[in-house]
Order: C-alpha cells, then structure tokens, then sequence
C-alpha cells in the first residue's frame, strides 16, 4: 500500500501549489471573474481589500494546518505499517501531548479572532453617506432607487444573450447599471418585493440579502472607475441566476451628466416600466391579501 | 390468530412477515442499509444530472432552470435524510449498537420497526412533490433544502412544498422515535459491567447524536408546521405584511440544520474510532478525551447556528458571539483528528479497505474542517456567503467525510453484518476512484467561489466554465466509483466466502467480534460480563 499513498501525496503537491496560487492577487479584468480564476476578484474599495488580506492570511494558516495533518497521515502510513512496525506499542495516553493539542489550536484561533474582529467591524464602521442608492429585489430584476434625487428610480434587467453589445458579459450586463461616483461614500439601502434576494458585487466586497419587509444598510467606496459586476446570491426561485447586478462607477463630472440624463429618461418612464410595476404591485397585493 | 404456527414461528419469521412485521435489530438495520442504498443512488443520479447540466455554461440538458432548481432541493434533502442518516444512524446503529454494549435488542422493538416504516412513505412524498405544480408556472420544490420563506410560501404556491413539508415530518417523527429508543438502549441495556466510560465509542457518537436528533428536529417540525399554517391557513408566522418575519425562519431551520450537520458526521466519528484502533492493533488513543470532545462537538453545535445567517442582516454584536461561537468548534474536533493520528501512531497498521477508507476520511474532514475556520469569520464569510466555496466547504466535511466514513463501516462490518467476505481489491479500487472523483469534484468549487460563482445556479457566466468543466468530470468519475462499489456488493454476495466471527485479528475488541458472522438471529441470551 506505501505506492498507494503516492497518489495522496501527488494531489497534496497539486493543492498547495493551488492554494499558493490563490493567494497572488488575480490579473483579471475589473469587476468579473476571469476562466481558472483561483483567487479573489481584484479589490476596488478598502473593505474588499482587508477582506483578501485577512483570507491570504488564513489561506496561509488552514494550508498549513492541513499539510501538517496530510504529512502526518503519510508518516504513519510509512512508519508504522506492519512490515516496518510490526509490534504495536500500547500507548493510549500522553497528557502533555493532549494539552498540546488542545491549547495550541486555542492560540491559533485566538491570533485569527483579532484581524477577524477588525475586518467585521470595518464593515460596519459607515461613514456619512455621499450618495444613498436603494436597491429592491423583484422576480426577477433590481429596482433602484436614488432617494437623494426626487423620484429617480429605474429597474435593471438581465441582458438577453442577442441584446448584450461586444465586451459585455453573459448573465452579468443589465440594460441598466447602477451609476455611482469614485471616491465616494455610497450607502447602499436593500431590501425586496416578493422573495428573499441578495446583493453582492464581489469586487467592492459587499453582500446583503434583500429580506421583504426589512431594509438593510450596507456601504462601499469604489476607488476605481469601471463596470462591476455580481449576482444575485440567494436563492430566489426559477431565474435566480438571471438577475444580475452591474455598478457603473464614474468620475464625479460623469455622475453628475448621468444624474441629469437619467432625471428625464426616467421620470418620461417608457411603458414598458410601467408594466413591470404594475406587476409588481399586484405580487404585492396578492402577497398581502 | 395467535395459532400454534404464530408461536412456533415466534423466533424467526421468514419472509415478507420477517421484515414488514420485523422488531429484530439486525433485520431493521439491514432494512436501513437498503433504503439508504436506494436513497444514496436517487440521491446520486441527480447530481450527476446537475453536474452535466453545469459542465458547460448555456443550457443543455434541463428544459428549465426551476427543474434543475428542484433537483438540487431533492439531491440535498434526499442526501441528508434519506441516505446518510438512515445509514450512519439507522444502518448501523441499529445493527451494531445493541452488538457492542452486550444487548440482546432495542429497547423498543416495536417503535424501531415503525421508525423504520415512516421512511419509506417519507421518500414517496417527497418524490412526488417533484411531479406536482410548485411555483407559478413550475413543478416541484426548487427552493433548496433549506426552505427559506417565503420562496417556499406565497413565492411557491402549489402543493409540491405541502408534499415536501409532510416528507420533512415524517422523516423527523422517525428520526425522534429511533432518538428515544437509542438513548434507552445504551442508557439501560448495556452488559454488566459496562460502565459509561467503558462504552465503545461507536455507542457514544451514537448517544450524542440521539440527543442531538431529540433536541434539534421537534423545532424543524415547529418551524415546518408554521409553514405549513401560513401556506393554508392564513396565518403570517413568515409573512411581514401580517407582522411575521422571513428571518425568524431562518433561526429556527438553522437551530435545526446546524446539530443536523453534526448528526449525520458524528456517527461517522464514532466508527473511524474502531476501524483506526482494530487496523492499527492498538487501542483508541485518549478514549475520554474522544467521547467528551465528541460531547463538546454536540453541545456547541446548538449555539452557533446563525453562522449561517451573516448576510441575513443580522446585528453586528450578533454576527460577533456567532464567529467566536462557531471558532470553538475547531478545537474539539482538532482533539478528534489529532486523536486518531495518535492512535495509528506507534501501531502495526494494516491497510485493508476499512483503514484506507479512514485516512480518506481524516484527510476529506480536515480539508473541509480548515475551510470551516474560514467561513466561521462573519468578515470573510460576507465574500464567499452563498458561493461554491460553501458547496465545496461542505460537501468535504458532511458528505465526503460522512461518506467515507460510511464506507470505512461498510467494508468493517460488512462480512459481520452479511457473513461474507468483500474483494479487498474491488474495496481499494472503490476507494481510488472515488477519492480521485470527489477530490476533482470539489477542490475547484473552491477557486469557483473565490471567484464569485453563486451556489444554486443552472446557468453562470462563461468565465467560470474552466472549473465547472474540471468538476463535472469528477462527478463522472465518482459515478463509476459507484458502480465499482455495486459490483462489489453484488460479487461479494455471488462468491459467498465466508468471513469468521472476528475477521481482523487481535485489534478488533468490541463484543461484536465474539459473535459468529453473520450473528444468529437473537444474541446474547447470556449476557456477557465486561471486567
């Protein structure tokens, strides 16, 4: 059986060098994941970058802890087979190693619970809002709206594979991206309609379930420009994997001609809009029947 | 009625009386390994179905995606209660348990048979809320196995979830009752002279995890029945336009699913015990150690169920005691692994098929355990929460190291429960492929969910085809694995070798090896004396 375990030993070598890879950061295009992606989508605000730095470091610390025990399964497997040990010891007890292996894990969870305990409460450290977006989950679209602007709301829905323009990606561009500044504080309001959804854009870092009659406050600060794009990441029925999100983040000079374009393009609400909310508010009323 | 050919055949009845009527231990622990065998490949079939479904982005084989939804729901709730549980806990619980601690039978014969029968009724439910409307416009029950309302109330009106919820209960019922007769059981009939503390540890996991099937399914059954009454009889439980709350949902399914999670493995932990100790010919390393981090492991399993629930907008100092919470469970489990490493080391270890399978299982659960600690930090977990990652974290923790430890029992107590021999060469074949299988299978959902691929999804965008492609071939391969383990099932029973009454030598110590194989019908008419 030693030949056997060389197999165990070749797919040890694969997984560290796998999870060795994972912790470089990824060179992948903005905002999406990349094909063989090992890692992280690239991090576009401060809280998705102490998110990769704390996960390198347990990356780092669970490798280790699993090569240990791999390298220990192998030793006994050679060292204490019965050809090479065949008279078995009676040991059952060693107090000094049983306390060993219990305070020693204890330190180690202890060393994980500070950065931890720091990154938990960075995400809930929010400082003032520069611009607040509410984000409703709808079977199976988002609907935005910017409070701070009167009655600017839109909805987002999927791009069907013939609609999507070269260079945006399947099941990820919507027809319309939530438009939000660089460099700023977004606050970012979720709640839903009809099911519980959930909204993430993995590169800033966030994820929040929109519950139906709770509205949950997350934030972000995007410091760079680009198309960022996540799904919707709880179960929400049929196409749950069919209604994506994509955040537009833009200078300030193009938030605020977009904020212009979008006060009218919306507020003239083509019927198709129309439509979809009257759905809506029927789900609604059937909900509340 | 009760005739003199009742009371002649009172010792051993034969045929469809034998086992539709059975209150014999071994007979309704066989019934349990069979269902579990027909669970498992129902359970089995359909991810593969999924896993070809996602080998490649688009489309293929689903003609939409609420089926591909309701065969996700089926593989989870099938997996948990109708493979693993009736194996680990009703298989070989029931055939082992009363053989180790000296017992003639269950306490309750009778109750045992009808914990037995309540599960096939329960399947059939649960099977035919596939073919029944669900969601507007839908069959089946597409909403997962965790149920979330309202997905599973007014966003699934039809009866398929009515079906699903009535499986859930009677699955539940049997699982309370079989829970009350193991704790009489060992509590009660063990041999004289079998203190607690000299209890093999195959009985304690089973113990605990009683206790844990006791405390934890009656608040599914409650959180069900609310379901049930806001989905027909206009109650609001769930519902906010009525007042109720989605997220208290979501507390009680939790304060059930995690002790769940910890049911279907600790069983799994139990046995791994014996097969380590028997195959290295030495004893259990730190016995007391491994029963109480066992209890440890089933005692914190209660108070940590909301690390499921980090994104659900829970308050921070909530998601704070939940990561400090759940990190503890690291450290008995360390105690287990470490434990069992202990227990091989300095032994004379023989690498029959038993043992090979139990150093899959320890490395399988580290593996899935260290990702554990990951998604324990409520600060990480926000980046991977609901991603492949938490697939691949779980499957390697409760399903494959469930699994493994499954087959490490099955080929232990294989020639004791059958009285043949299997192929040692079919059992490690067995092994390597589907070691080779789940490893490919769900060592990339890892990179998957790093990258972002939500879990539940029948469609994901071309940049995550490299790994799924990866994946689904690995499903394949633990297919034939499958198949392998059928054949050798089926060429064990056709060659007949008979195994003896202790087929492992000096290391196998439980009263069940002083038992001819298969056992005779009733044992232990004396009971043994354990000094």
């Amino acid at each position: 059986m030693a030949n056997g375990f060389s197999g165990a030993r070749i797919f040890a070598a694969f997984s560290a060098l796998a999870l060795f890879l994972s912790a470089t950061p990824a060179l992948a295009q903005l905002g999406q994941p990349r094909n063989w992606q090992l890692g992280f989508q690239e991090a576009v605000t401060p809280i998705a970058r102490q998110i990769g730095e704390f996960h390198n470091f347990l990356l780092i610390l669970i490798t280790a802890v699993a090569l240990f025990v791999l390298g220990l399964l192998i030793y006994v497997a050679l060292r204490f087979n019965d050809r090479a040990n065949p008279k078995p010891s009676k040991t059952t007890h060693h107090t000094l190693l049983e306390v060993a292996w219990t305070i020693i894990p204890i330190l180690i969870l202890a060393a994980i619970s500070v950065p931890s305990f720091r990154l938990l409460f960075a995400q809930y450290d929010f400082p003032k809002a520069d611009v607040t977006v509410k984000a409703i989950g709808n079977q199976w679209y988002w609907t935005y709206e910017y409070p701070d602007n009167g009655d600017l709301t839109f909805d987002a829905v999927i791009l069907e594979d013939d609609e999507l323009k070269p260079g945006q990606p399947r099941l990820l561009a919507t027809d319309n991206d939530v438009v939000v500044p660089v460099n700023k504080n977004i606050h970012m309001l979720i709640t839903a309609s009809d099911v519980i959804h959930n909204w993430t854009i993995p590169a800033f870092g966030v994820k929040v379930d929109a519950v139906p009659g709770r509205i949950i406050r997350t934030w972000f600060r995007a410091e760079k420009t680009g198309v960022f794009y996540g799904q919707c990441s709880e179960l929400c029925g049929q196409k749950h994997a069919f209604m994506p999100i994509a955040v537009r983040v833009v200078t300030d000079a193009e938030y605020a001609s977009w904020l212009e374009k979008a006060k009218k393009e919306f507020a003239s609400a083509p019927s198709g809009e129309d439509e979809m909310a009257s759905e809506n508010s029927s789900r609604l009323a059937e909900l509340t029947r | 009625m009760a005739g003199k050919s009742a009371a002649a055949h009172h010792d051993h009845p034969t045929g469809l009386k034998r086992f539709l009527f059975s209150t014999n231990h071994k007979d309704i622990g066989s019934l349990y390994l069979i269902f579990a065998l027909i669970g498992g490949l129902v359970g089995g079939l359909m991810s593969i179905g999924m896993r070809m479904e996602l080998q490649e982005p688009g489309m293929q084989f689903f003609s939409n995606p609420q089926l591909f939804n309701t065969f996700t729901t089926a593989h989870g709730l099938i997996m948990v209660f109708f493979m693993i549980m009736p194996a680990l806990f009703g298989g070989f619980g029931n055939w082992i348990v009363p053989l180790m601690i000296g017992a003639p039978d269950m306490a309750f014969p009778r109750l045992n048979n009808i914990s037995f029968w309540l599960l096939p009724p329960a399947l059939a439910l649960l099977v035919i809320s596939l073919f029944v409307p669900g969601p507007p416009g839908g069959y089946g029950v597409g909403g997962g196995w965790t149920i979330y309302a309202p997905l599973s109330t007014s966003g699934s009106p039809g009866p398929a979830m009515d079906f699903a919820i009535l499986a859930l209960h009677l699955a539940g019922a049997s699982s309370i009752l079989s829970a009350i007769n193991f704790i009489t059981t060992i509590f009660n009939m063990r041999a004289p002279g079998m203190t607690i503390h000299k209890m093999p540890l195959f009985v304690w996991s089973i113990l605990i995890t009683a206790f844990l099937l006791l405390l934890a399914l009656p608040v599914l059954a409650g959180a069900i029945t609310m379901l049930l009454t806001d989905r027909n009889f206009g109650t609001t439980f769930f519902d906010v336009t009525g007042g109720g709350d989605p997220v208290l949902f979501q507390h009680l399914f939790w304060f059930f699913g995690h002790p769940e999670v910890y049911i279907i493995v600790l069983p799994a932990f139990g046995l791994i015990s014996h097969v380590i100790s028997t195959f290295s010919r030495k004893p259990i390393f730190g016995y007391l150690g491994m029963a109480y981090a066992m209890a440890a492991i089933g005692a914190i399993g209660f108070v940590v169920w909301a690390h499921h629930m980090y994104t659900a907008g829970i308050s921070l100092n909530t998601q704070a005691y939940f990561v400090a919470a759940t990190m503890v469970i690291a450290v008995p489990t360390g105690i287990k692994i470490f434990s069992w490493i202990a227990t091989m080391w300095g032994g004379s270890i023989q690498f029959r098929t038993p043992m090979v399978w139990a150093f899959g299982f320890i490395f399988l659960f580290t593996t899935g355990g260290v990702t554990g600690v990951v998604l324990a930090n409520a600060g990480v977990d926000r980046a991977v929460h609901d991603t492949y990652y938490v697939v691949a974290h779980f499957h390697y923790t409760m399903s494959l190291g469930a699994t493994f430890g499954l087959f490490a029992g099955w080929y232990y107590w294989f020639p004791k429960i059958t009285g043949y021999m299997y192929s040692e060469f079919i059992g490690k074949l067995h092994f390597w492929l589907s070691f080779i299988g789940v490893n490919l299978i769900f060592f990339p959902q890892h990179f998957l969910g790093l990258a972002g691929m939500p879990r539940r999804y029948a469609d994901y965008p071309d940049a995550f085809a490299g790994w799924n492609y990866v994946s689904s071939i690995g499903s394949y391969i633990s297919g034939v694995a499958v198949l392998v383990f059928l054949y050798g099932v089926f060429m064990a029973f056709r060659r007949k070798e008979k195994a003896a009454g202790n087929p492992w030598g000096e290391g196998a110590t439980t009263l069940e090896w002083t038992l001819s194989s298969p056992p005779p019908f009733h044992q232990f008419e004396r009971l043994p004396r354990i000094k």
